[in-house]
């Protein structure tokens, strides 16, 4: 009886099996038809475009995120009062048409777009947009969390009207209040003139979302659990997300896909693909294999050391993104001998970052000399320059009474390319090659990315250390201000004084409405870092975006404010 | 044996609770935190102090454990500090990813591994006993990934037949209601899903197999070449049973024992096997969920992933230790 059913479970086993082989044969042109990820149709416009992404977004409410994955998806379903002109960061009308600010510069009236309806058919007007100021405005519990409102809190200066203990409170909010002023005219209140708000506005997080679906869907309903901790309940952030965008939400499998449609009432150029596909691929290597065998048209984050094989490829292409990054060599000013400026000038001479850019960007790199890009309004052309000196390098290091060679130790991460940083590893052996030559002598440290080096990297731990920034907007406030203008434990300006004329500088900057009088104190900020060396910036690069040939009409931006709404299939592959 | 299955379960406890300070301490011992982690180079000394504030990451460890023994003693597994989801929703959701995938794989090595070893005993020595060797040694030495990576390249890259990443391509609707994508393709009768899905299965199972079809070959290799040799073969062959059956009753039976321990043992491989498996081959089940969410230092889902892995290999070892009684019944488990 037993051998009996034992042959019988044999037998099933086995069926099952061949049934599965079945299941998985089929025949090749049937095999291509389903691995293809494609629909292209022929001309220019529709078809279905399947994006690769790193990973799914953290949910669909652009207001409650913090990361580019997020960014990226939500973008093309919402949109900002003001927005970046394609490929550049320069301003130009969003759901805004124009703007003025009142002559002490706090109080901004938007004129808004007429015609405009959320994709629920909720009309946007003046209302629409100070019922979102005011939404971010009284956010509570962990809708107060820094990974959660980074944009609110941190890009556009907002505080909460009941800040959580060690959040920004009303006081130190720039947002003060929103007046409906007509139906479609808005009158934005500020707490203290502010230079940066129109970039500040291009942020896609502070996009205006429908007030209906918010509340309807319930954004922002949730509960507190015994500990004390808020859990949003709603699902407008995971299956109702509703914008003014040129793609609408159609649907959310998380790990597996997120579908956009074409939003045919769009006020503007409506989108040309009919649908937009999202698919989480974590790894790059499985990222390019995808795009090799079609299951994606595109993806970004490309890894430097792929793209030979991808531009060598006439069925692919790589698109550059303009340089808006820089990596810099930072150093922890308060920690011996760094808190020494002729240690950090030997060094800054003793850098060959000419050689860095030249044999480790691909050819894609150029030479940073301050740490703002070079198109930036506020770049000075008349900064101290570093040229590669070893002899002088040893030079300053004798004069200053110290015996050579002089010990630091200097910080890399490992396991990561970054847009500024392609090849921390090789970027550091070439420093490290031309400091020895220089009077130093290097210890080499080493931790994985993210969160280990820069956790410690912001606990002030490093003292010499690779490290750089990608700008979320157009301002200079958004690189040496997000550097220098605070206490920052990376350049350990918590425990020195050094750099407090600069800090003065950038706050004046900050509130400065006077552009041409701003530019020269960011200028002047700009002389006086490159005098004090915090760090010495060495490169800005142009990070790369993979597409199939086919794909045409992507405008690759330097910032996250990145379209797919002029994205077309040019014909079959 | 009811007795036998209670002592195991209540086992269980133990195992959990230390397990679970073990997995408690070691990621509060990785650099970083899950606050650094999702802010990257935006984090801000503030913004990381807030957030763990709010997450309770600034408490005494001691209260830490506490709160989180007394959460998950109610069910409560917390949320993803990566993804904000419920982390038994989560696990929903890529548990029977990976449970498709090992499945699968384990077929494979079986039906595969069972058969090779057989055929090799059979031929001891001959060509067959070779052949079966430099594929079993290939098997267990070639690295996971640069096997997947391998397949990948030359069925997916090269010649198209199988896709390379995820469980179902995205241009197929399908709906998911219990998350074996195949089962949900049988329920919903949609043949494209089932073999779409199917297809997605294949390279990612043939990769993890690799190992414990080879382990499993060469056990039953020798565990055949151990059994042939008694005499109650013997005296089967002499009184005139014909070949297939002595291979089958009296053979491959006895031989099996070891054989059962040594396919039980492989789903911890299979599982471990998946961490690699399921990164490369962008497969969302358990071990890429665990090795995403210790990048992401995503405390809540490494301490509730670990301990469902654990349960669950300590369930599978329990099964296998019952299924030694149907194969040979002179093991009583309940003495």
């Amino acid at each position: 009886m037993r051998a009996k059913s034992f042959r019988l479970l044999l037998l099933l086993v086995t069926l099952l099996f061949a049934l599965g082989l079945a299941g998985c044969g089929g025949d090749d042109d049937e095999a291509a038809e389903d691995t293809g990820a494609t629909e292209t149709t022929e001309g220019e416009a529709g078809g279905t475009l399947v994006f690769g992404s790193s990973s799914d977004p953290v949910v669909l409410d652009f207001a409650l995120i913090s990361d580019g994955e997020s960014y990226r998806v939500n973008l093309q379903i919402y949109e900002t009062l003001i927005r970046l002109k394609p490929g550049t960061t320069e301003l130009e009308p969003g759901l805004a048409t124009s703007w003025e600010a009142n002559e002490d510069g706090t109080s901004w009236t938007l004129h808004l777009r007429e015609g405009v309806t959320f994709h629920d058919g909720t009309p946007f007007n003046a209302e629409a947009v100070c019922a979102n100021f005011d939404r971010w405005f009284n956010f509570k519990g962990s809708f107060q969390n820094a990974s959660a409102t980074y944009y609110w809190q941190y890009g556009f200066g907002g505080g909460f009207a009941e800040p959580e203990e060690g959040v920004a409170g009303p006081e130190e909010s720039l947002y003060k209040s929103c007046e409906v002023v007509d139906e479609y005219t808005v009158m934005l209140n500020l707490t203290r003139p502010s230079a940066t708000i129109l970039q500040a506005l291009t942020l896609g997080p502070l996009s205006i979302q429908s007030p209906t679906a918010m509340e309807k869907y319930g954004a922002d309903e949730g509960e507190v659990d015994a500990d004390g901790i808020f859990h949003p309940t709603g699902t407008y952030g995971t299956e109702h997300p509703t914008g003014t965008g040129a793609f609408m939400f159609e649907s959310w499998t998380p790990e597996d896909k997120l579908v956009l449609v074409r939003n045919d009432d769009y006020w503007g150029e409506k989108a040309k693909l009919d649908e937009l596909i999202f698919r989480p691929i974590a790894d790059n290597a499985a990222r390019l294999q995808a795009l090799q065998t079609g299951e994606v048209n595109g993806y970004d984050l490309v890894e430097p050391q792929d793209i030979p094989t991808i531009e060598s490829d006439e069925n692919f292409q790589i698109l550059n993104r303009p340089a808006f990054n820089v990596g810099y060599v930072g150093f922890n000013i308060s920690t011996p001998p760094l808190d020494d400026i002729e240690v950090r000038k030997a060094i800054a001479y003793g850098l060959d970052r000419q050689a860095v850019v030249d044999n480790f960007y691909a050819g894609r790199g150029q030479l940073a000399t301050q740490f703002m890009p070079p198109d930036l309004e506020g770049t000075a052309d008349d900064v101290m320059q570093y040229e590669f000196d070893p002899e002088k390098a040893k030079q300053i290091l004798q004069d200053a009474g110290y015996e050579l060679p002089v010990k630091i130790e200097f910080w890399y991460p490992s396991d990561v390319t970054r847009p500024y940083m392609p090849d921390p590893k090789r970027n550091f052996e070439a420093f490290r090659a031309s400091l020895e030559k220089s009077g130093f002598k290097v210890t080499p440290k080493s931790a994985p990315w993210d969160p280990d080096y820069l956790g410690l990297n912001n606990e002030g731990k490093q003292p010499v250390h690779l490290i750089g920034w990608t700008g979320d907007y157009g301002d200079p406030d958004n690189f040496i201000g997000t550097f220098f203008q605070t206490d920052n434990p990376q350049f350990g300006l918590d425990k020195s004084k050094e750099l407090d004329g600069v800090q003065e500088i950038l706050n004046q900057a900050e509130i400065e409405t006077d552009e041409a009088k701003r530019i020269e104190l960011y200028k002047e900020a700009n002389r006086q870092i490159m005098l004090l060396l915090p760090g010495v910036p060495y490169a800005h690069n142009q990070p790369a975006v993979a597409f199939q040939a086919n794909v045409d009409g992507y405008v690759p931006s330097p910032v996250d404010n990145q379209y797919f709404s002029t994205v077309f299939f040019t014909g079959g592959r | 044996m009811l007795r036998f299955v209670v002592r195991r379960l209540f086992l269980l406890v133990p195992i959990l609770l230390g397990l679970s300070l073990l997995v408690f301490l070691w990621v509060r011992n990785l650099p970083g935190g899950p606050a650094q982690a999702l802010l990257g180079e935006r984090a801000t000394p503030q913004a990381v102090e807030q957030i763990e504030r709010q997450y309770g990451l600034d408490e005494p460890l001691p209260v830490q454990y506490w709160r989180y023994l007394r959460n998950v003693s109610q069910g409560e597994f917390g949320e993803s500090t990566k993804t904000r989801r419920p982390v038994v929703e989560e696990f929903r959701q890529r548990f029977p990813a990976t449970v498709e995938l090992a499945v699968t794989a384990g077929l494979f090595a079986v039906l595969f591994g069972v058969p090779l070893g057989f055929l090799a005993a059979k031929h001891y020595q001959g060509p067959a006993d070779h052949a079966s060797l430099v594929v079993t040694l290939i098997g267990i030495s070639t690295p996971i990934f640069f096997l997947a990576l391998i397949l990948k390249y030359i069925f997916a890259v090269r010649l198209g037949w199988l896709p390379s990443v995820g469980r179902i391509s995205v241009l197929i609707d399908l709906d998911h209601p219990t998350n074996f994508y195949v089962l949900d393709a049988i329920i919903a009768l949609n043949w494209t899903a089932f073999v779409d899905t199917s297809k997605h299965l294949i390279l990612p199972a043939i990769a993890l197999a690799s190992i414990p079809l080879a382990i499993i070959a060469r056990v039953t290799r020798a565990s055949v070449l151990d059994v042939q040799n008694e005499d109650y073969v013997r005296t089967a062959r002499a009184k005139g049973v014909a070949p297939m059956t002595v291979n089958h009753r009296h053979v491959l039976r006895n031989a099996m024992l070891p054989i059962a321990t040594i396919i039980g043992l492989q789903v911890g491989l299979l599982l471990s096997g998946a961490v690699l498996t399921e990164t490369v081959f962008a497969f969302p089940g358990i071990g890429s969920w665990l090795v995403e969410a210790i990048k992401a230092r995503d405390y809540p889902v490494i301490q509730a992933g670990v301990l469902f892995v654990a349960v669950i290999v300590v369930f599978v070892n329990l099964f296998v230790d019952l299924s030694y009684g149907v194969l040979n019944p002179r093991i009583r488990l309940s003495k």
